[in-house]
Order: structure tokens, then C-alpha cells, then sequence
């Protein structure tokens, strides 16, 4: 739960949940078998497609959200089923003590539930003296821990087995031995009592199904068909957003759910209630069953336009499972109830903006969660949205509108920078590194070198280097970025020379500047936008057939983001689909369209040595550009001996102004990123995106490795 | 072979990998004997909840609650001559547990290794949740591809509301403590599929 009271704390926060080894090392065993036994589940399956059906239908069920819900309440009254509808968390609990009072209900079974925990129900029951047990084995550990879940799918993940057997000493006065399967039975025994004895039952839902007013249910363990079948009554609390129009839409879900949350074919139990059924505890053998709709600004979220797909989601976990951030400070730092990345946008719907405004800022952007979301939710985006909402509200601090004001003049931003490169020299004592931080950083910043700015921009050598191609068979507007063009240059003057070597022609239009991405990493959306339309106009000014970058991030900066700022205009929708279709990445460009055969490499002229490389794939090249192969090709056809990482598309740690505001995370990342590629016993880590370059780079320097990081256009044009 | 699409097959394995045990059996008298076997072979159920119990157990335990009226008492008798309790009053009696739940799946769904058992009737879902083992007879016929072939055979069921369906793939399990695989929760420790010929 979030009780920061700004960034600092936050921060301070998130640095003692770094230092915690066991959830450390907990957090990183789970995330690379998490990878795998998702992809061995829907290994004879077309996971796009299917994530693509879940989307559509969601979608609708979410704009005829009142309708599903008139529509099950008819034929649940039908039945006999009561049902209510709460308009907040604070009804929904006062509804459900009501009914507990109502039915003399003073001891309280519950099968997990997402939505309940949303409401702090327990908290509520409790307080009017009433007994409450979780019986879900991780919820039953943290409610007695008087803690929140870490994780949606595994509320304790966080917690060690010593921890638990500690635990379960206290609860049962026993002392408990450290053994999971023994720890099991305890919970096994202790609870199998709370449900004899319970008078109600709580349990959440999965599905709502206004078709028969059915509601499903998937679990593991088997207790929330205990919890809805034991005690004399049942109260169903479900979030609006469960509600689906046929049994259909729900076993769709459930044939994606499982396999994405936990890499199950399906969950041990699903359970199909429909109205109440047989309970011999009650007097006419008949179970009195509720069901309490929450709204919570659900309906509102699903008016919304640019929001209602958060309302997608299927509570799987998976954003949670492969973020890089969650990994290092796990899910009590990620979120405040709900956690990850889905976590980080609906806690200011749900739980507010005081709650949500630290919280919203910890997404580094790697895009890991978009590409594993069960229902297509493009999460990085909408936390984005989420961070410009608290601004607009709270206000802009002083860093990003100064950063946006420079921004917006290339002509500010680029003198800025040609001063910085005049002052930097007592820090590099003439090397390309700084080799003291400026005072403006603090100590934390310390885990890398920053480069230095090099003494003549790319912009400056262009006419110098650019080379008249005869007949091309392209031509391409050059889109550097700022790191290149400032500290990278000879990046670019390699792919320049290579491009040139194989018939392509280049222009690079001395108007674009900063793509945009850092001031919309900070919610400035107003000068992303400004900047977007600059860069578009110079770019849309040449007559080229690509627009190429190295810098991936740029390149998917230029590609989906433009597409999305610019979307409202001043520019028509065919110039902008033109522009954002003409963008590729430089390896995309090389291996796909231009071809470049194997034999242009073994040619006398190209005489660099071989040795053993492996491959970073930047985020937003193999995630936001969706460019995984051509590196790969590359590489291979350089002659090299390519030795592939185990955590190749794993995030490095540095996600722009990110690694500015969360030093201590970026540093954990990439020590780990580094220790990764270490056992691949490369000399050489290619990778195409000059910000990777720079993090690698930095944290290998600053260890004294020796190991080199070099751009993808270095190793395929070496003089 | 009389399983042209390999259904039993994908079943069984799919079954298989959730941790089911999976046997063939040509008769429900066959079946009621692989019971009878796996009883005596297992030690008497363990939990022990004071004061619910209506007598303290001396013997193991079976409820069949969904068999037939003469299968019931046929069941009953062999389960007498071998010295086995076999449930005549409500499981609500029994909550701290029994020893074997007897049941006959619905359908089974090769997909996933998943047996359908409407459990509207309270006897039948208490047998099959308190049961240390679940043994469940499928029909070799009731297999079908995946759950969307169910559909509509599901919906009918829940137009007669009430009902409670319930799909059970292999035991009660959990991840919970540091996402350590561990069998039998809340719910039965270990489940038996007895695939019964009639194709």
C-alpha cells in the first residue's frame, strides 16, 4: 500500500525493498520461469489472435456495461438471487455487513478476491465485530500478516517459507517446521474448522454471465467452492467490468486467463454458480445468495475515451510477472492494492490521486507489460495518461516545464547542449567519460559513467561526410536523436559510410531535433506534442523513402507515439499514417528492405576481426518496433560468433529521465543485465539504441570490465 | 483402436500432467474394486476438527452420493464385506473429512484433462471436495475436444437454475509459499480418473 507522501519518501521506500535479498532473489527466480512456462502454455496457440478476440470482446462488454447489468439482474432475480449495485467501496461494504446483520452472520468465510481487497471489506466487517477468514492459503497468510498482497495471482510471493512457518508457530502455538507441504496441512486443518463454523460465505468472481446470470469462479486450491458451498449464505462481490454477455465470452477468457497468470492449461477448479442452490445449513435447505456489483468509477472509466480499456483486464498478473521494476522492488512498492503495471493506472481511478502520484512515475517504459497482456491493454501508454492527469492537476514540477520549454526550441536545446560540451572538461579530465558527477547528482546516480559530449555533433560533420550515392536504390531521411547526434556521432557516420556502400542514399534534414520521447516519459504531453510536429515537418520535408534511426527509441517514438499525439491534428490523418509508415529501424531497414547479403561481409575490405558478440535487444526495438529477427541475421551474417543472452530482451535499466528519477532501480537492473550477459563470455555486446549503449557502457566501465558495447551499424561497417 | 480422434489419448495425457491418476476400467463393478483397493491401501483420513465429527473415526470412509439407487447399495455392500464405512447419512456430518469421494464425471474435456461434474446436489459436491481422494468415473463417449464443445450442453444446464457446475482439473493445489508446487489444499488430495470403455 502506498503511504508515501511524495517522491522522496517514495524513494526512500523503494531503496529498503531493494536491500530485502530474499524478495530479491525470489522476484528473479520467479521471473525467468515465469517466461517459460508461459511460452511452453501456449505453445500450440495463437496467442495474438486469441488476445485480440479477448480485447474485442471486452470492449464491447464494456460499452453495454448497464445494459449486461439490467440484463443479469432480471434473471437473477429470476432465480432469486438478490442482487445490489454500489456505487462506491464504502456502499459496497456497508451493503454486505448489512446482509451478514441481516442473516445473524458473525463468522465470515472468504475465497480471494481482488475486488474485496479494493474495498478494504475485511477491515469493515471486522470493525463492527464480526469474524472474517481468508481462506486462500496467501491471503489467509497475509491477513494474518495485517498486510496487503504483493502479487494479484500470489498475494505472498514476497514472504519466505521461514516466514510463514513463524507465522503459523504464532497462530497455531506450535512450533512449525519450515516445510511447505506441512505448512500447507496446517492451513489445511485450521482452516477446514473456520469453514464449518462460518455462517457466510464472501467470495469474488471471475465472470458474471448476464446471459443465465451465472458466475464463474477459477481457483487452485478448491476453497472458494467450500466458501460458496458450507455456510447458510453467499455474497458475491463483483466488479462491474466481470460482466459478459454469454458463457462464450467467459470460456474465452478462461482459455487465456490461466495460461498467462501462471502458465496453467486451466486452474484446478472452475466453478459455474448459478442462483442458490442446495445448503442444508439453512432452514428451508435453500442458500441465501447475494451479489454486490461494484461500481467505483468503473461506468465512468467505461464512458471514457481513452480509458475504458483498462477495464479490460482480467486481474492475470502477467504486467506484474515480466516488469523489470517489479522484479527488483516487488509488489508493495508497484502498487497500492492492485500492482503492476495495471496497478499503477487504476489506483487514481480506484483509490485516488494521493495514492496513484508517486506510484505513477515508477514505469520505465520498456513495454514488457503491453506485450504480455491478456487483453491487449497498451498499459505503458495509459500510465503515461495517468502521470499528465496528476500534473494537470497537481501541477507541473519546475524539471519537466523547464525541460519542456528547452525542448520545444531546437535552437535553445542545441546551444544548451554545445555549452555543456565547453564546460564538461574538468569532469572528463579528457577522456569520453565524466569522470566526476556534476553536483546537481547525487551520490546514487554514481553506479555508471556518463559519457562525455563529443566535441563535433554529427549535425556539424555531416557535410563533411555525406557521400553522393549514383542511381540509389533509396533514399532515407536520417533521424539521429540527440545522443547520437551529441555523444555518439560516430554511430551515425558508420551507418552513414555502410548505407552508402550499399546503394542507399541519406539526407539528413538539419530542422528535427529531440524526438519528444523525455518530455512524454513526464506527462508533458502539450510540449510532446509540439516537438512531434516540428520533427514531422522536417522529416515529411525531404523526399525520402525511409525514415531511418539507430535509436530504437526514438524510432518507436516517431512511429506509435507521433501516431498517438498527433492524432487529434493539425496534421490529416493520410500524411500522418504516410510518415509514421515510412519509419524503420536501422537493422529493419539493412537486413529487410536493402537485403544486405552475407558475402558483402566477407570481402577483403571488410577486415574486422571476429570475435564472440552477443546481443541487447533494446525495448522499444524489440517490443516497440516489434524488430527481433534482423538483428539476429545481422549479426549472423557478419561472421561473428553470436552467443545469444538468456535475458537478450530484458530491459537494461535506463528508460530516459527514468533512471534520473530512480537512480537505485536502474542500477539494480543493470547490474543484473550485466551479470547476465557476463555468463555468455561475449568480448562484445551489440545492441541499437545509443541509451542502452550509454547505461551498458557506463555500468561496465564504472565495474572495470572489459567488455565492449558497440552499436549495430559499428559492426557492420568497420573501416 | 475405437478413439478415431485420439480424444482418450489427449485426455489422459493432458489428466496425466496435472498429477490425475488415470486408469482404464471396463465396468462400474471394476471401478468400485479399484476404490475398495486404493482405500485400504491409504491410512485412515487424518483431520481431525473436535466436536463436528458426529463419531470419532475408527473406520475409513466412501460416499458415492451420485450412483444410482442399486449401484448405491451394491457399492455399499462390498464396501461392508471389506470392513469400509460407506456414507448413508449427509457428508454434512463428516466435514472434517472423508476418505474416498466416489463420483461419475458428466464429460471430459481432452483439451485440458478436465472432468465436468454437475454438482448441483449438495451430497454430490461435498463428496467431491472433503474426499482425501476423488475417484471419478468418465465415460469414455463424454470426452469431447475442448470446452467451447460443451457449450451449449452447459448452457442448457444452467438455464435450470439453480446449478453448480464445476470443472475439476487434477487435485486441490497451490503456489503459495515461494511458489513451490504443493497437492491437496481445500480440497481433495489426490484425484483418480477411471476411463470406462463404452465407445
Amino acid at each position: 500500500m502506498q503511504s508515501a507522501r511524495n517522491i522522496k519518501e517514495y524513494r526512500k521506500e523503494i531503496g529498503e525493498a531493494i536491500k530485502n535479498d530474499f524478495l530479491r532473489s525470489a522476484m528473479d527466480k520467479f521471473a525467468v520461469a515465469y517466461r517459460d512456462s508461459r511460452k511452453a502454455a501456449f505453445s500450440d496457440m495463437n496467442v495474438d489472435a486469441i488476445v485480440e478476440e479477448v480485447a474485442c470482446a471486452k470492449d464491447s462488454a464494456i460499452e453495454n456495461m448497464d445494459k449486461l447489468y439490467e440484463q443479469f439482474k432480471e434473471n437473477a432475480s429470476r432465480a432469486g438471487i438478490k442482487v445490489h449495485l454500489a456505487s462506491n467501496a464504502r456502499e459496497a461494504n456497508e451493503i454486505i455487513a448489512k446482509i451478514a446483520q441481516e442473516n445473524n452472520a458473525s463468522k465470515i468465510v472468504k475465497s480471494k478476491s481482488m475486488t474485496a481487497e479494493e474495498t478494504l471489506l475485511n477491515h469493515h466487517l471486522e470493525a463492527l465485530g464480526m469474524e472474517v477468514t481468508e481462506t486462500d492459503l496467501g491471503e489467509w497468510i497475509i491477513q494474518l500478516r495485517h498486510e496487503g498482497p504483493s502479487h494479484m495471482v500470489m498475494p505472498a510471493i514476497h514472504l519466505s517459507r521461514n516466514q510463514v512457518a513463524d507465522l503459523f508457530s504464532d497462530v497455531t502455538g506450535k512450533k512449525q517446521d519450515a516445510d511447505i507441504e506441512r505448512l500447507v496441512k496446517v492451513a489445511r486443518n485450521a482452516l477446514r474448522q473456520k469453514y464449518i463454523e462460518a455462517d457466510m460465505g464472501i467470495s469474488g468472481a471471475n465472470f458474471a454471465i448476464a446471459d443465465t446470470a451465472t458466475i464463474g469462479l477459477t481457483t487452485n486450491e478448491g476453497n472458494a467452492r467450500l466458501v460458496t458451498t458450507l455456510p447458510r449464505v453467499h455474497v458475491a462481490l463483483i466488479g462491474l467490468e466481470k460482466l459478459v454477455p454469454t458463457l462464450h465470452d467467459a470460456l474465452r477468457i478462461n482459455k487465456v486467463l490461466p495460461k498467462n497468470a501462471t502458465g496453467q492449461a486451466i486452474t484446478s477448479y472452475v466453478t459455474w454458480i448459478t442462483g442458490p442452490n442446495d445448503c442444508m445449513a439453512s432452514k428451508d435447505s435453500r442458500k441465501v445468495m447475494h451479489i454486490v456489483f461494484l461500481d467505483n468509477g468503473r461506468r465512468a472509466l467505461a464512458a471514457d475515451p481513452v480509458f475504458s480499456e483498462v477495464l479490460r483486464c482480467i486481474r492475470c498478473g502477467a504486467c506484474a510477472n515480466v516488469c523489470p521494476v517489479y522484479r527488483m522492488v516487488g509488489g508493495h512498492k508497484l502498487g497500492h492494492i492492485y500492482i503492476g503495471a495495471i496497478g499503477l493506472i487504476v489506483t487514481y481511478f480506484y483509490h485516488g490521486r494521493d495514492k496513484a502520484k508517486n506510484l505513477v512515475q515508477n514505469c520505465i517504459n520498456c513495454g514488457a507489460c503491453k506485450s504480455v497482456c491478456a487483453a491487449g491493454i497498451d498499459l505503458p501508454s495509459l500510465i503515461k495518461e495517468v502521470h499528465s492527469k496528476v500534473l494537470e492537476e497537481e501541477g507541473h514540477p519546475l524539471q519537466s516545464v523547464l525541460l519542456g520549454k528547452m525542448l520545444r526550441s531546437r535552437k535553445l536545446f542545441h546551444t544548451l547542449l554545445r555549452s555543456a560540451q565547453k564546460a564538461q572538461k574538468p569532469a572528463t579530465g579528457g577522456s569520453s567519460y565524466l569522470r566526476h558527477l556534476p553536483h546537481v547528482f547525487s551520490k546514487e546516480h554514481n553506479f555508471r559513467l556518463l559519457p562525455a559530449i563529443a566535441k563535433t555533433p554529427f549535425r556539424d560533420m555531416w557535410e563533411k561526410i555525406q557521400t553522393e550515392v549514383k542511381s540509389p536504390k533509396f533514399t532515407v531521411a536520417l533521424f539521429s536523436g540527440c545522443v547520437q547526434d551529441f555523444v555518439y556521432p560516430e554511430q551515425l557516420e558508420a551507418a552513414v559510410k555502410f548505407l552508402a556502400d550499399h546503394d542507399v542514399a541519406v539526407e539528413f534534414p538539419m530542422d528535427q531535433s529531440c524526438c519528444g520521447l523525455p518530455v512524454s516519459m513526464m506527462g508533458e504531453k502539450d510540449d510532446a506534442w509540439a516537438v512531434a510536429l516540428k520533427n514531422m515537418k522536417a522529416l515529411n520535408d525531404t523526399n525520402c523513402d525511409y525514415i531511418i534511426t539507430l535509436c530504437a527509441s526514438c524510432a518507436s517514438h516517431l512511429k506509435h507515439g507521433y501516431a498517438k499525439i498527433l492524432e487529434n491534428g493539425p496534421t490529416d490523418k493520410k500524411t500522418l499514417e504516410k510518415f509514421c509508415s515510412k519509419v524503420v529501424s536501422f537493422s529493419q531497414f539493412a537486413n529487410d528492405i536493402v537485403k544486405v547479403p552475407a558475402e558483402s561481409f566477407q570481402q577483403k575490405d571488410f577486415k574486422a576481426e571476429k570475435s564472440k558478440v552477443t546481443w541487447h535487444a533494446p525495448c522499444h526495438l524489440c517490443r516497440g518496433m516489434g524488430i527481433k529477427n534482423a538483428p539476429h541475421e545481422l549479426i549472423e551474417k557478419s561472421g561473428h560468433e553470436f552467443v545469444r543472452a538468456k535475458e537478450e530482451e530484458t530491459c537494461c535499466g535506463f528508460g530516459g529521465s527514468y533512471s534520473g528519477k530512480f537512480p537505485g532501480i536502474s542500477a539494480e537492473i543493470l547490474a543484473a543485465k550485466l551479470a547476465d550477459f557476463k555468463q555468455t563470455g561475449a568480448k562484445t555486446i551489440i545492441t541499437e539504441c545509443p541509451g542502452c549503449i550509454m547505461q551498458l557502457r557506463g555500468g561496465l566501465e564504472k565495474q572495470g570490465e572489459d567488455i565492449e558495447v558497440r552499436h549495430l551499424a559499428e559492426i557492420l561497417h568497420q573501416p | 483402436m475405437k478413439d478415431p480422434d485420439g480424444l482418450c489419448d489427449i485426455f489422459k495425457r493432458k489428466a496425466m500432467a496435472v498429477s490425475a491418476i488415470v486408469k482404464d476400467v471396463d465396468s462400474l463393478d471394476n471401478a468400485f474394486e479399484y476404490a475398495i483397493e486404493i482405500c485400504k491401501k491409504k491410512e485412515a483420513c487424518k483431520m481431525m476438527n473436535p466436536g463436528f465429527d458426529s463419531q470419532a473415526k475408527s473406520e475409513k470412509i466412501i460416499s458415492a452420493p451420485g450412483l444410482s439407487e442399486d449401484m448405491a447399495e451394491k457399492f455399499a455392500d462390498i464396501c461392508m464385506e471389506q470392513g469400509i464405512d460407506y456414507a448413508q447419512d449427509s457428508l454434512r456430518n463428516h466435514l472434517s473429512g472423508i476418505d474416498i469421494g466416489f463420483t461419475t464425471a458428466d464429460w471430459g474435456i481432452a483439451e485440458t484433462g478436465t472432468l465436468v461434474i454437475d454438482s448441483s446436489m449438495e451430497e454430490l459436491r461435498l463428496a467431491t471436495m472433503i474426499s482425501e481422494i476423488h475417484i471419478a468415473v468418465l465415460q469414455k463417449s463424454r470426452i469431447v475436444k475442448d470446452s467451447y464443445e460443451l457449450e451449449d450442453r452447459l448452457i442448457q444446464s444452467m438455464q435450470k437454475s439453480p446449478n453448480y457446475m464445476a470443472f475439476i482439473t487434477g487435485a486441490s493445489r497451490t503456489a503459495d509459499i515461494e511458489r513451490v508446487l504443493a497437492i491437496g489444499v481445500h480440497g481433495p488430495l489426490e484425484l483418480h480418473i477411471l476411463m470406462l470403455e463404452d465407445l
